[in-house]
């Protein structure tokens, strides 16, 4: 590749063609301010409008400053990126930007992590000399978002990852001049838009525009509230990412302080969506042996492929964008429901409590998590059988206001009995691992026969659609990957077209899968973050004495004692669910 | 316009003259002549560098050499360009390019076809707003024509070269005017622009090579390729070439369309062509280049108008708007008014522009309150500059050039507005205050019963007064009163 010679600040630097200023500046240690400008490298997100003008510099011979984001290097430019004439422009364009921002930084969600308050602090402002008009939106609370559009700084992140990664459409610009501002269709509210509740907008925004629906008071409250027996349930990707709230390493594995934590916060018992991760596993396994099987015998009937049902914003998705496939997804409830279903049935009678003096509390790296626990069908006479989920993030906000110095909580293991898992299940935390959880299964169930390698590395990646071809015994089965809803969308194009020559997708909303969920703590754009988290949650599969689902004790034992066989009826009637038109149900509702 | 003097009409040459709904008239005036001689030289190259050398400049207000500008094109290979006709005419008061479209649409389906020859693009679209009702007829009239005529579609003339031509609506978006914003529009997706490069040359309509000219550009290119481009380029300056058409308009005796060579100066357009000022009135300023324009004094009455002229004397060409003020305009409030425009048509999508031009705005709407202070004109002055270096697009770039040069041109009036809370032109309600002449006043109460708000107190037969707290300053007392007792301070 051709390089180019160019100078920024005195500073001769040489990068390859079609290097932006903003790179080639960062390679040589000058760090451009940004604010609109958001990559999350190797996730094919880019979002570069060159919109907010932070990142403004001087380029000799031009006769106005240039975007460093989208100016690309030209040999012999002479770039200056702290001129008196760039350091005014900055300035008064970051002024400009406040001027039309709340300053409620004390009670925002994002204050400490917002990255218009970094640029504040960083250029040192005292005041905001323009005083005029400011925007004036009605804030919205959906089930697992809130947007207050009145803090919103245009960057357009959310438009980027809302369209091109997750072509989902709900959210994009509207009006014009001053009014302009992100939303949905007709300024609908979320809920009756085509909104998946993925909250990749909420992982990627600047500022406190989109943030987590916050359910942290009414957890407090369920604590305190002694008649309650709360349970608590801990999905796994939140295990290799809480430690980032607390100062620790990326990828640092903090199951045994997650677990003394939630002791310490005063629930009754702390149990493992890993455990409903291998029952998930038992019902969604034995599905698709029983799909396959049917379609080996040449029952033309058989709906395959079979398509993971754990993210609630993937289902969310195909029953908004592809209702006509609704048949195909497995009808296993994702691994928070299952559990929510066993708690509040099995369990509770085993305590001896009844079902609405029972609370169930998910810590999920998700949103859409908050939205599906409150579906109706997850109800029993309007009881949720998950009352609340909470993020990452409030679960971190919990701990911090509880006094609890995590950093030097003694690790303690999950309570029992649904607090046992397999390695298996610890995968569900990123893409690929579902599948690979069900193939360990699938793959001894049907040959009888011991794995003779328990990892399926062909499985693994970070690509976008991955494929594989698993040997089981001579019967090829052909497996599907996807993460991100814009992946997923072109393995439905083709199952649509009759054209997919795969047994079994798997489908994940978020970038990574879970680890990069919208709950999760925010990674401000550091792909090396998730990755980091990726091999964490391989590496807690490795530390796992069991890591295959059928071989976890405590599932065994549920069957046995509860359950009868996976797919037959009390597992129908517990754990598994159907999905719904949603195209239909979209309202024009003006409010 | 009817004065002819001094006009010499190149674009304009059929308005008026030829019915546009019939393509034989057009042809009767060697209509498609142009482009049948560029399909029998069956040498793009030799067009293009025929416009080059002509001197032809984009007349949308940007100023670019069209034949560069085809060439680029030309030399971006692609299975498909596009040639895409700027239509989205939007500066107040202009309509320069609609009156093209609507007496003399083939000049400009001509001038489409031609340009698809010399770039090798067979698709032409035409950016139209949907405002322009009869320019829309007229063009669907003129396509069917020209289709039906072999001049544009399969095969024209027999030579193999295909060229077909659509319309695009557009919604009336200022902003849609700025070639990649328009492209976007016409893709469908929301119009605003985006950081050039890449060109529309290289990745436009589609991401395909596209060029994309002003309708007045596309209409002078068959006179040029008939008379050829020594001829074109023996008119005007020598950097700005052939003629430009202005909307003449504001405060003076002749209002209207007219085409004047590049060179001509300002009085002549404004005392020769447009008859001089309304009631011998003072002339005061004019207003160039729409919106985005300066305001020019009289100092540069005598500058020959051309693309580079206006820029070094704070305005531009834009696409050809020339509004004339009198003594009675506060300058204060053109720009002001001017900002109201571009506030409110910025797409949104760069901060200087979105919030810089609405705090512009409202810093000027503070000094015609009689609010502002000196901090407030460093201010407008500091966030002009720093607007102009940073926004994204030509909107928000020239946004506050009628801020820049009203402050340059007439700094008193701004001083008076400040300093003195008076605004020289009479023009700003908040500072204009109504006085009864005790010495005129009669005491006759008619003034009183005409005031809305009654705040003009006093008994009859004795001289009245106005409180000036409760005023509204809408005049009503000064129509009604008979002895000339009540005057504006």
């Amino acid at each position: 590749m051709n390089k180019i010679k160019l100078i920024i600040d005195n500073k001769e630097v040489s990068v390859p063609q079609g290097t932006t200023i903003l790179k080639a500046a960062r390679e040589i240690g000058i760090d451009i301010p940004t604010l609109c400008h958001f990559e999350l490298a190797g996730m094919n997100i880019h979002n570069k409008p060159g919109g907010c003008r932070i990142c403004v510099v001087e380029v000799e011979g031009r006769r106005n400053l240039a975007p460093a984001c989208v100016t690309e290097c030209t040999e012999g430019m002479v770039v200056r990126t702290n001129s008196i004439r760039v350091l005014n422009s900055r300035r008064t364009v970051l002024e400009l930007i406040l001027s039309d921002h709340p300053a409620d930084c004390l009670v925002c969600a994002k204050s400490g992590n917002c990255e218009l308050q970094s640029l504040a602090t960083r250029f040192g402002v005292r005041e905001i000399p323009f005083q005029g008009e400011q925007s004036s939106y009605k804030v919205e609370v959906s089930p697992s978002i809130v947007r207050d559009m009145n803090k919103c700084v245009m960057c357009r992140r959310c438009e980027t990852v809302c369209n091109d990664f997750q072509t989902v459409g709900a959210l994009s610009a509207i009006e014009r001049g001053f009014p302009a501002v992100v939303s949905t269709a007709f300024n609908q509210k979320l809920s009756y838009s085509s909104c998946t509740f993925c909250g990749q907008c909420v992982a990627v925004c600047p500022v406190g525009a989109l943030v987590e629906v916050d359910h942290t008071p009414k957890i407090i409250r369920a604590i305190a509230d002694e008649k309650k027996t709360v349970v608590v349930q801990v999905a796994p990707a939140v295990r290799v990412a809480l430690g980032e709230e607390f100062g620790m390493k990326p990828g640092a594995i903090v199951t045994g302080k997650l677990t003394a934590a939630l002791k310490a916060l005063g629930f009754n018992y702390v149990f493992d969506t890993d455990w409903s991760a291998d029952l998930t596993i038992m019902e969604e396994g034995t599905e698709l042996i029983g799909r396959l099987t049917r379609h080996l015998k040449g029952d033309k009937d058989v709906k395959l492929p079979l398509l993971t049902s754990c993210c609630p914003a993937w289902v969310n998705f195909f029953e908004f964008h592809f209702p006509e496939l609704k048949e195909i997804p497995s009808t296993a409830k994702s691994p928070q429901q299952m559990f929510g279903a066993i708690a509040k049935s099995y369990f509770a009678n085993k305590i001896g409590v009844k079902r609405e003096d029972m609370i169930v509390v998910s810590v999920m790296p998700c949103l859409a998590k908050k939205y599906e626990c409150g579906r109706d069908e997850f109800k029993v006479n309007g009881n949720p059988d998950v009352d609340y989920s909470i993020s990452t993030r409030e679960l971190a906000t919990l701990i911090k206001q509880a006094n609890i110095d995590f950093n030097s909580l003694e690790e303690v293991p999950f309570d029992s009995p649904l607090g046992e898992s397999t390695g298996a299940a610890v995968i569900f935390g990123t893409t690929g691992g579902v599948i690979e959880a069900a193939c360990r299964t699938a793959y001894e169930v049907i040959t009888k026969k011991q794995l003779p390698k328990i990892d399926f590395t062909e499985l693994r990646g970070l690509e976008g659609v991955r494929s594989a071809t698993i040997d089981v015994d001579g019967l090829k089965l052909n497996i599907g990957i996807a993460h991100g809803l814009s992946n997923a969308r072109k393995l439905l194009n083709e199952i649509k077209e009759g054209k997919s020559q795969f047994h079994a997708i798997e489908v994940m909303a978020c970038p990574g899968g879970c680890i990069d969920g919208g709950g999760q703590p925010l990674h401000h754009g550091n792909s090396d973050i998730i990755k980091a988290r990726w091999e964490a949650i391989y590496k807690a599969d490795q530390n796992m004495p069991i890591r295959k689902s059928h071989e976890n004790v405590s599932v065994q034992t549920i069957y046995k004692e509860f359950l009868g066989e996976p797919c037959g009826h009390k597992s129908h009637e517990l754990l598994h669910t159907h999905y719904f038109d949603k195209a239909k149900v979209i309202e024009i509702k003006l409010d | 316009m009817e004065n002819k003097k001094k006009q010499l009409r190149i674009a304009l040459r059929n308005c008026g003259v030829i019915n546009p709904e019939n393509i034989e008239e057009y042809i009767a005036r060697n209509g498609y002549a142009a482009l049948a001689s560029v399909l029998e030289t069956n040498n793009p190259q030799v067009t293009i560098e025929a416009i080059k050398k002509s001197g032809l400049r984009g007349r949308g207000g940007g100023g670019f050499p069209t034949g560069l500008k085809w060439e680029i094109a030309s030399k971006n290979h692609a299975d498909q360009k596009y040639v895409v006709c700027n239509a989205d005419e939007g500066d107040p008061g202009a309509f320069m390019d609609r009156s093209i479209l609507e007496g003399d649409p083939h000049s400009v389906l001509e001038a489409m076809a031609i340009n698809g020859f010399c770039i090798g693009a067979t698709k032409g679209l035409i950016y139209i707003r949907a405002e322009y009702p009869l320019a829309i007829e007229r063009l669907l009239i003129a396509l069917k024509q020209a289709e039906e005529a072999g001049v544009l579609g399969k095969n024209i003339f027999g030579t193999g070269f295909d060229f077909e031509i659509e319309l695009r609506y557009g919604a009336g978006a200022f902003v849609c005017g700025e070639e990649t914003a328009l492209i976007h529009s016409m893709e469908g997706e929301r119009g605003e622009p985006t950081f050039k490069p890449p060109f529309p040359a290289q990745e436009g309509y589609l991401k395909k090579p596209t060029n994309v000219n002003n309708v007045e550009t596309f209409a002078n290119i068959p006179v040029i390729i008939l008379k050829g481009w020594e001829w074109f380029a023996s008119i005007g300056t020598e950097k700005s070439k052939g003629t430009k058409v202005f909307a003449l308009a504001g405060k003076i005796n002749k209002v209207g369309l007219i085409e004047v060579p590049m060179g001509i100066t300002l009085r002549e357009v404004i005392y020769e062509i447009g008859d001089g000022i309304k009631d011998g009135k003072k002339f005061k300023a004019v207003q160039t280049g729409g919106p985005s324009g300066g305001c020019l004094t009289e100092k540069f009455l005598d500058t020959p108008i051309d693309y580079d002229n206006l820029i070094a004397a704070g305005s531009m060409m834009g696409s050809g708007g020339m509004i004339v003020m009198d003594e009675d305009d506060c300058m204060v409030s053109v720009a002001k008014f001017y900002l109201d425009f571009t506030v409110e048509e910025s797409c949104g999508k760069c901060s200087p522009c979105r919030i810089g031009n609405k705090r512009l705005y409202e810093l000027l709407h503070k000094i015609t309150e009689g609010k502002g202070s000196m901090d407030d004109i460093d201010q407008l002055k500091n966030l002009s500059r720093v607007i102009k270096d940073t926004a994204l697009c030509g909107l928000g770039q020239t946004s506050p050039n009628p801020v820049l040069s009203t402050i340059e041109n007439f700094w008193s009036e701004y001083i008076a507005h400040v300093v003195d809370k008076k605004c020289p032109a009479g023009q700003c309600k908040a500072l204009k205050s109504y006085v009864i002449d005790p010495d005129l006043c009669i005491g006759c109460t008619a003034c009183a019963r005409a005031c809305p708000v009654g705040a003009i107190k006093g008994e009859k037969k004795i001289p009245h007064e106005i409180n000036q707290n409760t005023c509204i300053k809408c005049g009503a007392c000064i129509e009604k009163c008979k002895f000339n007792a009540i005057s504006i301070k």
